[in-house]
Formats: C-alpha cells, structure tokens, sequence
C-alpha cells in the first residue's frame, strides 16, 4: 500500500499532497515539513530510500522520492510495495506529468495541481497501483479531458450555466 | 449605484478561478496569511451563489487551500453539491476535493450514498470512474455496506477501465465492510484471470494485500498464482505474486520446494533489477521456511549471495541499498555464507551514503562470531575516529555495544579487552551515550565475577583522571561514566590496590560540579571506601593512626557536600558525615570499629534480569487487582505508581536492586549459596578461567609505555596511567596468543581422533570453528536472574486495533446459500439490548453446523444471532413466545448451538420476524413529510429446489417456517410445534388484528404494515401498508422507494428503473387512511432483513395555516428514514 504521496520544491514548498489515510491539516504539514527535512539534507549521490517512516503509521514504513530540478516526488509506502517498483512507478509519473503537460516544469504543477491529481488517480487509487502503463494512464486522461471540453463547449460561458 | 458596486465585486469574484489565487497568493509573499483569509470570504461568498459552475470554482480552490494546510471542512456540504452535478467537469471537482478532505467522521458523507449509487451506475464510464477513485479516498463502513453490491456488479462491467477501479476499491470495502468478503471473493477469484492485464493485476493487487495479513486463509490460491507466476509477462504482476508466495511459504514448506526452481530461472533469465531483487527475497524467505540440511539448496543460496554481491558493488546506491538490506535477511538462517563476504561489508562502511553505511552496521551485528570479534570492533574503533559527525557516530558506539553485549557477551572471549574498549570510548567527545556505555560498565562488573579485580582498576584510573571526562567537555553525557565507575570501585572495592588513593580521588573538591545523581553516588561509595580501608588498617594494628586520618580527611571534606543543592547528596552526605563523625570518637578510644563498618555494606548484589519482575508467579489466591484497604485518595497511589514507574525505568537498577537484595537473600540463601559454590568450584577447575591476581594487573599497566600514550587529550602533568588506545590493541594480540596456545595444545589432543576419522574433518589451515575458542570469562548465566518458578512466557504484541484482524476469514468453504449474496447489516445496532434468554438463533443460517465448524464461522452465527435477538427482543408479541423457547432449551449456548437445538429455537423466533416490530420515526420539527419503512421480510415460502440437498431437519424446519407464515394462528400435525403455536395463540395479548406493526410516524403521517407471504409465489412477499393522514392538509403524491438489498426487491412495474419509486395510488384527505400493497421478491428466506425506504409526498398547505410558506403552495418533502427494528436506533435526516 502506498500510504501518501508528497511532491514539494527544493524550499518545502508542496506541490502536491494526497494521504490515502486520513490526517488532519496540522499534521499533514508537519509530515510534509518533516519529509522536507529528512529528504533535503541528502546529497545527491545517495540511495533513494529512507526509513523515516515514523512520520506515517509505523516503523514498517518507507520514504522513497526521486529530486528533478527543483521538485521532490516523495512516496511513502508500507511493505507490500517493491523499493525498486515505486522508483520505477515515480519515473512514469513524472514522464506522463512530461506528456500531458508538454515538458513540464514547476510552474505547470504550481497552477494546475487539480490536473495532477486527475493524472495520479489514474495511476493511484486508495493507495493501491492502479496502471502503470504510461500510454494507458495518457489515453484516460486525455478522454476525460476531451469531456471536459465538450462540456464547455456547450455550456459556452460557466457563468450562464445553471 | 451601490447595486452596480456590488454587482461589480461580484463578477471580479467569478472571476477569480485557481490559477488567479495560485498567483495571488504568490504576489502577497509578506502577508500570505491575511491574503488567504479574504480569499476564503470571497470562497464563501461564491459557495452561496447558486450557480453550479461558481459553486465548483469555489470548491476547486478550497481543495488547493486544504493542501496548504488549511481546514475546509466547514465547506463538505458545498463538495456533496457539486459532486451531484450533472456535469463530468463539476463532479470532478467535487470528488476531487472530497477525497482530499472526507473522512469517516465527516457527517455529510451519509448524504452521499445515492449519489454515489447513481453515478456508479452511470451509462458515462468516467463518471463512474471518479466516483470510484472519489469512494477509494473515503469510503466508510455506512458506505461500504450499501455500496458493496453495486460495486461488485461493477467487477463485471463490460469496460475494463471500469473492472479494475472496481477491484481495486474492493480491497478499501472488506476492511470497512469484512462480512462482504466471502461473498464477493468467488468474482474477484474469477478477475484473477481476467483477459485484461489491468484487472488482472489490480486483483493480484487486492489478493496479495489480503493474503500478506492473513496469508493462511489464501493458501489454496497457491496453484493459481503458481500458474500466473510462469506465463505472466508484467513485472508489476510477478513482483506481487513472488511477494506473495514469500509471505506464504513460511506456512507451506512444499510450496517452497516447488517455487525454488521457477524463482531460480528467473532470477537468470530476468533483466529487470525490481524483479530480480524480489526474487531473492522470495528465495531467502523460502529457504529459510525450509528446514536446513537439504544439499541441492545450499546451491540456491549461493546464487542469492552472488547476486545480491553483484547488487552490492554496483555503483547504483539503491541497489547497494537493497543488497544489504537482503542479505541481512540471508544473515539469520545461514551466517556462514555472508561471512564470507565480509570484505565487501566492511567496505560498504566507507560509503559516503549514511544510509549504506547504517545497514552496513546492521550486517555487522550478525555476522561477529567469537573469532572476529576483535577484528570487527577494531575496525569499527577506527572508524569512531574518523567519524566526525556526531550522529553517525553516536551510532557506531551503540552498534559496537550492541555487537558486544549481543547474547549476554556470547562472543567475547576476552572481558579485559572488552572492559578497555569501554574506556576507550569514555574518550569520545561529545557523546550522548555516557550512560549506555555506564550500564555495560556495571553490568560486566556484576555479571563476570572474574574481571572485577581488573575493571575495578581500570575504573580507579578514570576515576582518577575523572578531569579528563569533565575538562574537556561541557556535554554532561560522558560524565555518566563517572557513576559506573564511583560505584565499581566502591562496591567491589576489596579488589582495589590502593583504596585510600582512590577515596581521596573521590572526594577532590571538584567532584562537587558534577550531576547531582553522580555526587551522590560519590558520596555513597566514599563510605564504602571508607569502610575497606579500615578493616585493610586494623588488620595491622600498628597502622591505627593511618585510620584516623583517613576518618579525618572524610570529615574534611564531606562538608562540600552537606551544602549540595541536591537533596539526595545532602542527605547521604550528612548522614554519613555523622557516622564517621562518630566512627572518628571510637577510634580515638581506640575501639576497633573496622567490623562494624563494614557491616554496613555486607552482602552481595545480584543481578536482577529486566524481566524477572514480570515472570514471578501470581501465588494462587492473590488477586492483585483487589484493594488491600479502603481506597485512599487517588493522588497518593498515584505518586506512588509513577515513583515504581522511574525507578523501573532508571538505567542503572542500582538503588532498586539493594532493596531486593535482602528479601531476595532471605527467600532462598541456602540455594544462592549452593549456586555460588558450585560456580565457584566450576571456575576453579576451567583451565582457560584467569584469576585476578595483582600480578597480571601489574603486567598490562607496565605495558602502557609512554610511546603508547594518545598525545592530545592527555595532560602530561598527570601520571601516565590513563589507558590510552593501544590498550585494546593488546588484548588482541594477547588473545591471539592464548589461541593459539590452546589451538596447538587441542591439536595434540586431536591429531589421534583425527587421523581416525579421516577427511571428514577440515585441514589444519581451516579456520577455527566457533566451539574450539572458550571464553577467558564465564559470564553469570541468566536464568539465576530469574526468580523461582518463573513462568516462560512469549509476549503476545499483536496490536488489537489492527482491522485487518476481521478480515481473517475462511474462503475455502463453499458458500452456504445465504451467504451467495452480501449480507445486510443492521443500521446502528443498539448493543445494550441483548437479552440474555434467547439464544441460538443465527443457526438458520448454518443449516449444516457439523460441516462448518471453524471459528470465523462461528463468530459470523454469533454476530448474526446478536443482531437477530436485539430485534427480537422488541417485538413484544413475541417476548412470551420467545421466553418459552428460551426455557425449553436453556442449556443452549450461543457459540455451541447444534442442529438439534434448533427445531424448538427457530420456530418461535421464525414467528417474531413475522410480524413486525413497531419502529417508531422520530420527526424533526422541520420536517413534514414521513418517513416510510419497510420492515424486514426474511420469511417467506421455501423454494424447496434451493434446499434440496440439505438434510432432513432443515427442511422440517423450512415447512415450519412456511407455516408460521401464514400467521402464527395454524397449527398442526408436527408436536412440539403445535404446542408452541397453541401458547403463542394463548399468550398472544394483542387481538388478531392488531397483526399491523407501526413503520413510521410523523406529525403528518402515519404508516402501519403488515407483512404476509405471497400464497401463490413462494418467492414473493407481500407487504400492505396502511397510511393515515394525521394533518389537516391534503395529502397527495405519495410515492413509496425502498432501496434493493441483497435478498430482496421491490416488485417495481415494467420499465421502470431500478432505482424508481412507486407512486401510491390514492391521494390522502385530512384525517382519512387507506391501504396499499407492495410486493417484495425474495432471493432467500434464512435472513432476516432490514430495508431502508423514503416515502416522498407532498403536503397541501393551505394558506392560513403556514403563513410563512406562502409562495410556495406545495412543497415536497423527503425524508430518509433508516429503518430498523430496534425503535431508538431509528434516526432520520432530511
């Protein structure tokens, strides 16, 4: 199970949060502020793993994150998942955030995080791996998304849809 | 103008969407806070409009607040809104952002239920799609519950984008909902072999997070994962399989056997890291799962050690990582082949990567034997050199303790060289560990009787040069040493050479700046001391005036600590000030006061094991939970509970073991004493046992020449006693040598053996096994720690609250025919109603007990019986009825009902399901519509085809049940069941009519019902409801829904939906009521059934009466009721 996933900048800032349990917002920051810490002060050059896992659940927890440029993509899951699979799973995350968002840099996460979450919750869902195959994950979101338009579409201007 | 102002701030507000507020939260970087709260007015502003669209921007944006850390769950109404949109792009929002911020207690989630329902079963497969993925976030036990069917109808849905979120979220509605797992396990069984790989993987996904808890209950699906093991090409799949099989093997070592060979061609055959490295660890599990000793195996092992090497030297952290982390796992069950690789370990504790470095440490631990104990601590104090940071090295202390004291000192041959690794790391700057490396101190000196004399020596030199501690540094830590060591010397302070130099070193006025706790223990052991050099100088009579002084320099000095701020050194320092005070007027009388002294601290202190408290037996008759007096005041035994508590916690036990001692002594001295010379005479006769004898002080303390003196931290203006770093160095060496010796002395012994045996023993050159080398020093062995009669006991740590625990459930039994469909769970059921008369009820549903007699079976009946009999026992009809049952089989117990219990028991409760309970529906004030029920309906014909097969009682009981059906009124042919009939019609207070119960009430309703089989389909009920009008309105358009269960349907007319209501065909005047029929269809009639319904209908207000609602001549009302048996579980919402 994956128990969260936390993207946050290089300063701690979050990008993006989703707990598949449920915390309250105090604390949801302090585990993202405390994941800042314990990933931040890694160097470059060492493994990905952490056993910081204190921070959600128990001691059987794992952090495990990717840095690109200024972001970190930080999962924390439980036992069940391979340490290798997650890297793997992080890697297409960030190439499908690549293709939908058409070489995708922080600002794109900045503004449209609901769209993220849209991408996540076709790969993720309840903490569980819900596709890994990139083109599968670009072909749902790129239909729901057509929908989304031709709802617009119609509806012209939301301001006069009722 | 002001409109045209406000109309104005009003479009600006529609204007401002996500990226707006992303942007200006990002121009207001000083006053972030202030800007956000007049965003969240603006929000809830925009939330009160009732446009769709301005409602869902808002939502959109209180979604990215909530990231920020900002509470919005004051908004859950507005999100339940804009989920109900008709809109794909709105109720995305809206799911989004309830899945953000839902939680089970989130209360507006109970209004959701049919949205969800609808847009489950959406002809849009996204809409779908979103309400799963929304639903996977916070599903609740309510939810899950009345969702389960529609979500399992989903796991056949013709869309595979649709099949796998629905078997994904499965997984989150058997932890909410676990009596849904046995009846929906056979479909998910099925998706297993899906022909999408998606499903397929999201079920291999639900199973192995089931199986992983509960891994016993998934054995039998072994051969079918086996299957997909070998012709699955999805790595994401494999991985989960071969995670599974690991966690299965340990129960089924023939599994293991058969998955050796596959794992082992893949673990050749695949390029993929990921999968590689689980196949290890399957492989790893698997062996150690089987019993050592098998040949062909040890080749398996060698090829993980060989990969996991490869995966160690690679250059990639991660997999370095991971390779230790595997071999740790190796490490427990075969040793010997990491060992060899030890090389490679210790390298990994040069990587820059602390992580590495930590598991690196970890294997380290494991992989000491008594021969390469040195060796690893050396290296491992070399790298407490280099180690700057303190962290790191604070770890490295620990684990070179660790890997010492590992197995009460299993594999230190050698206590001197261990007692000089100590004090070399009394040398550490800065550490935190004082008192770690304190307690190895005092536990070594208690616990090897052997190396007193020695560590006593060693501890009068840091003593001694206690400045060094101190000086150096203002982290108090290390000066906890100086405690072991205060107390080393005074308890065991006949070993000491010179026991006047090292009282004065005690009490030097500088001591008084260390800790408190410290000073007292200084104190403390200064009597001590006092009390050996007086009997050392009364011996020589000549000496008496050496006493004196000695008397004299305590009094001297002892003041400094009378004025101690600290209490407890206070109070021993005057205390004993006193004493010697007084000691002093009797020397001077010449009064031999040496024997008296000491007399004071005889006795010997035993170790007491950590858990030896725990382990004394309860002494029967003692109930220890019983007060002994009356109650005193709560705070007192408070005080007195924490006191026990510190002084348990307190890492060094010394003050609470003095207390034992004595009793300890007293219970059983003559054993202890018997012990002690048995030990005695065992040490006597070990060759390899040193005897502390001044003489091999005397050589390691020469030994220590100049030129091995650290040359910094040492001042030189001290004498040169301080054992410095080569210390240990030494003992190596000497060590060595002794092995040597004792080697060449067993080979002599040996060579005759060996030449009879032959090869089978190894070369000469081989190296040592662990048995040949003895240890110099006998550690005290454990269970003399124990007290007697100690209980061995593994504690049971498994956490209570752990939900998956109600998921542990058989699926391997075929599936009783009530169970083919979810069961229906009571709505809120009222614990506090359980009657303690009826029983053995449930047993309807275990038609055949003897077969299913496991236990997860019997907790169901149980839970199932619990619930039936809260209903029961309301029904007042039926109280004498049941009362009688309850008398005729009172030996009945709930857990061990049996078929033949249950003729008696089922009739009469089959009779309380017949007619209804009255539930009464509370009406807000509010409201003004009513709630409409439909009571439960479990009996009704028997399809006898169904139960065929079954044995003879369950039919009989089945003709029971049919007949009661038919109102209790008829009896016939069958015994016992006549009588039964005969009392119920008797005892009956109520008059035959009186056959309809109370549904549901409001100030303008009230419906009665009443509930009959259907006499020409078996399959059917009937249920006629009577409505009365209580109001002086009109009453029309009344329309009647209850939600399908299950077991259950409304019979609704052709085409109509699912889900549609039946309009009621007559409209109500004031004060008039009127009867209408419902016909139910039922799958089955061994369950009795709860079903939720709302009547909707609409009240004509005339116009004097509601003044207030004058614009609004009719006004519909619904009102859900959630209908239960049980009158004050009833609640209703509008």
């Amino acid at each position: 199970m994956i128990k969260a996933i936390l993207i946050f900048n290089n300063h701690g800032k979050p990008r993006l949060s989703k707990f598949y349990e449920h915390y309250n917002e105090d604390t949801e920051q302090q585990i993202i502020r405390e994941t800042f810490h314990l990933v931040s002060k890694r160097d470059e050059n060492v493994c990905n793993f952490l056993e910081g896992g204190m921070l959600i659940g128990g001691s059987e927890n794992r952090l495990i994150y990717r840095h690109y440029a200024t972001l970190y993509f930080v999962f924390c899951v439980d036992s069940s998942e391979s340490e290798l699979g997650i890297l793997d799973l992080i890697q297409v995350f960030v190439e499908t955030l690549d293709k939908c968002f058409e070489n995708v840099c922080e600002l794109d996460l900045i503004f449209h995080v609901d769209k993220v979450h849209n991408i996540l919750a076709e790969m993720v869902m309840g903490g569980m791996v819900l596709e890994t195959n990139m083109n599968e994950i670009i072909i749902q979101v790129d239909a729901q998304n057509k929908m989304e338009k031709s709802e617009t579409f119609i509806f012209q201007s939301p301001r006069q849809d009722r | 103008m002001a409109l045209k102002i406000v109309k104005g701030s009003i479009d600006r507000m529609f204007d401002k969407n996500l990226q707006d507020l992303v942007r200006g939260i990002r121009n207001h970087k000083e006053d972030e806070a202030k800007y956000i709260s007049t965003c969240i007015d603006e929000i809830k502003q925009e939330l009160k409009q009732d446009n769709i669209a301005v409602k869902s921007n808002a939502v959109c944006k209180l979604t990215y607040l909530q990231m920020l850390g900002y509470d919005v769950s004051w908004a859950a109404f507005n999100i339940v809104e804009v989920m109900s949109s008709s809109k794909f792009t709105y109720k995305r929002i809206g799911y989004l952002a309830a899945s953000q911020c839902f939680h089970e207690s989130t209360d507006v989630i109970m209004l959701t239920t049919n949205q969800i329902r609808k847009d489950l079963s959406s002809p849009n497969q996204y809409d779908t799609g979103v309400a799963l993925t929304g639903l996977s976030c916070f599903v609740t036990p309510d939810l899950a519950r009345d969702l389960a069917n529609d979500i399992m109808t989903l796991m056949s849905h013709t869309k595979p984008y649709i099949r796998k979120k629905a078997v994904l979220i499965m997984y989150k509605v058997f932890l909410k909902y676990p009596e849904s797992l046995r009846p929906a396990f056979p479909r998910m069984k099925e998706k297993l072999e899906d022909p999408d790989p998606g499903v397929q993987s999201a079920a291999v996904n639900v199973i192995c997070e089931l199986a992983r808890r509960n891994p016993k209950n998934y054995l039998s699906l072994a051969p079918l994962f086996f299957k997909l093991m070998t012709s699955s090409t999805n790595n994401w799949v494999l991985i989960k399989i071969i995670k599974l099989f690991g966690a299965l093997t340990p129960l089924e070592p023939r599994l293991g056997k058969k998955l050796i060979e596959p794992l082992t061609n893949l673990i050749h055959s695949t390029s993929a890291m990921s999968l590689l490295y689980e196949c290890v660890n399957t492989v790893i599990a698997v062996l150690i799962s089987l019993s050592s000793g098998m040949p062909n195996h040890s080749a398996s092992i060698q090829l993980c050690v060989q990969k996991l090497r490869i995966l160690i030297e690679d250059s990639d952290q991660n997999l370095k990582y991971l390779g230790l982390l595997a071999m740790s796992k190796i490490l427990k069950t075969h040793p010997k082949s990491v060992q060899s690789h030890k090389d490679l370990i210790l390298q990994c504790l040069d990587d820059k990567d602390e992580s590495i470095r930590l598991r690196a440490l970890d294997l380290l631990y494991g992989m000491v034997s008594k021969k390469n104990l040195m060796e690893i601590v050396k290296k491992l104090m070399l790298h407490v050199d280099k180690a700057e940071g303190t962290t790191y090295r604070d770890e490295l202390l620990t684990k070179i303790i660790d890997i010492c004291s590992q197995s009460n000192y299993q594999y230190i041959t050698n206590f001197e060289w261990y007692i000089s690794i100590l004090v070399e790391l009394t040398r550490l700057e800065g550490t935190r560990h004082g008192h770690l490396i304190a307690s190895q101190m005092l536990d070594v000196a208690i616990r090897v009787k052997a190396i007193r004399a020695f560590a006593v020596a060693q501890m009068a030199t840091l003593l001694d040069n206690a400045h060094l501690l101190t000086g150096n540094t203002q982290h108090n830590g290390i000066c906890e040493v100086l405690y072991a060591a205060a107390w080393i010397c005074g308890e065991f302070s006949e070993h000491l050479e010179d026991p006047m130099a090292t009282l004065e070193a005690m009490l030097r006025p500088k001591v008084a700046t260390l800790p408190g706790h410290i000073q007292a223990v200084y104190v403390q052991n200064a009597a001590k001391l006092f009390s050996t050099v007086l009997r050392g100088q009364e011996g020589a009579p000549a000496d008496s005036k050496v006493a004196q002084e000695t008397s004299q320099l305590l009094i001297d000095r002892l003041p400094v600590f009378v004025q101690s701020a600290n209490l407890e050194v206070q109070e021993r320092a005057s205390c004993i000030l006193q004493l010697v005070k007084y000691i002093q007027k009797l020397q001077q009388k010449d009064v031999e006061v040496a024997e008296e002294v000491t007399a004071l601290f005889a006795g010997e202190l035993n170790p007491v094991a950590p858990k030896a408290q725990k382990k004394v037996p309860v002494p029967e008759g003692l109930d220890l939970d019983a007060w002994i007096n009356e109650p005193p005041s709560g705070s007192e035994s408070e005080d007195e509970g924490r006191k026990t508590k510190t002084k348990g916690k307190a890492v060094f036990a010394k003050e609470e073991s003095r207390h034992t001692k004595p009793r300890y002594t007293e219970v059983d001295e003559k054993e202890l004493a018997k012990r002690r010379e048995v030990r005695k005479a065992e040490q006597a006769n070990n060759p390899f046992y040193i005897k502390a004898s001044p003489s091999s002080q005397k050589v390691y303390q020469e030994a220590v020449g100049v030129e091995h003196i650290p040359v910094v931290q040492i001042d030189l203006s001290v004498p040169l006693k301080v054992p410095g770093m080569p210390m240990s160095d030494q003992y190596v060496k000497q060590e060595e040598e002794r092995r040597e010796k004792n080697k060449a002395d067993r080979k002599k012994k040996d060579k005759k053996k060996r030449r009879e045996k032959g090869r089978q023993r190894r070369g000469d050159s081989g190296p040592e096994s662990e048995e040949d080398i003895t240890p110099a020093h006998m550690v005290d062995i454990v269970t003399e720690e124990m007290p007697e009669n100690a209980l061995p006991s593994d504690d049971d740590d498994k956490d209570p609250n752990d939900p998956h625990k109600a998921l542990n459930i058989d699926l391997d039994k075929p599936l009783a025919d009530s169970e083919k469909k979810l069961p229906v769970r009571t709505h809120r059921p009222d614990e506090g109603l359980k009657s303690p008369v009826e029983d053995g009820e449930g047993l309807e549903v275990a038609s055949e007990p003897k077969k299913k007699s496991g236990k997860e079976k019997k907790d169901k009946e149980r839970k199932k019986g619990k619930e039936k009999k809260k209903k029961k026992k309301h029904k007042q009809e039926e109280g004498d009825n049941l009362i009688e049952a309850g008398s005729e089989e009172p030996a009945q117990s709930e857990v061990t009902n049996d078929v033949a219990a249950q003729p008696p028991t089922s009739t009469p409760e089959e009779a309380a399901a017949v007619a209804d309970p009255p539930p009464p529906a509370s009406s807000p004030e509010a409201a003004s519509g009513v709630a409409a029920v439909v009571p439960d309906s479990e009996p009704e014909e028997t399809k006898s085809s169904k139960h065929k097969k079954k044995k003879q009682k369950k039919e009989e009981k089945d003709k029971k049940k049919k007949k009661h059906q038919h109102h209790h009124h008829h009896s016939d042919g069958a015994g016992d069941e006549s009588v039964q009939n005969g009392t119920v019609e008797e005892e009956e207070p109520l008059p035959p009519m009186s056959n309809y119960a109370l549904l549901a009430e409001n100030s303008y309703i009230k419906m009665v019902c009443d509930i009959q089989g259907n006499l020409h389909d078996g399959s059917q009920v009937v249920v006629s409801v009577i409505f009365e009008n209580k109001c002086d309105s009109f009453i029309k358009s009344m329309e009647f829904n209850v939600m399908d269960s299950l077991n259950s349907k409304l019979q609704r007319p052709e085409g109509a939906g699912p889900h549609d209501s039946l309009t009621v065909p007559f409209q109500l005047p004031p004060g008039i009521s009127n009867e209408a029929r419902f016909i139910f269809s039922m799958q089955s009639i061994v369950m009795p059934q709860k079903l939720k319904g709302t009547l909707t209908f609409i009240v004509k207000v005339s116009w004097s009466c509601s003044p207030q609602s004058t614009h609004i001549p009719h006004y519909p009302n619904q009102i859900e009721v959630y209908l239960s048996r049980v009158p004050n579980t009833t609640g209703v919402d509008l």
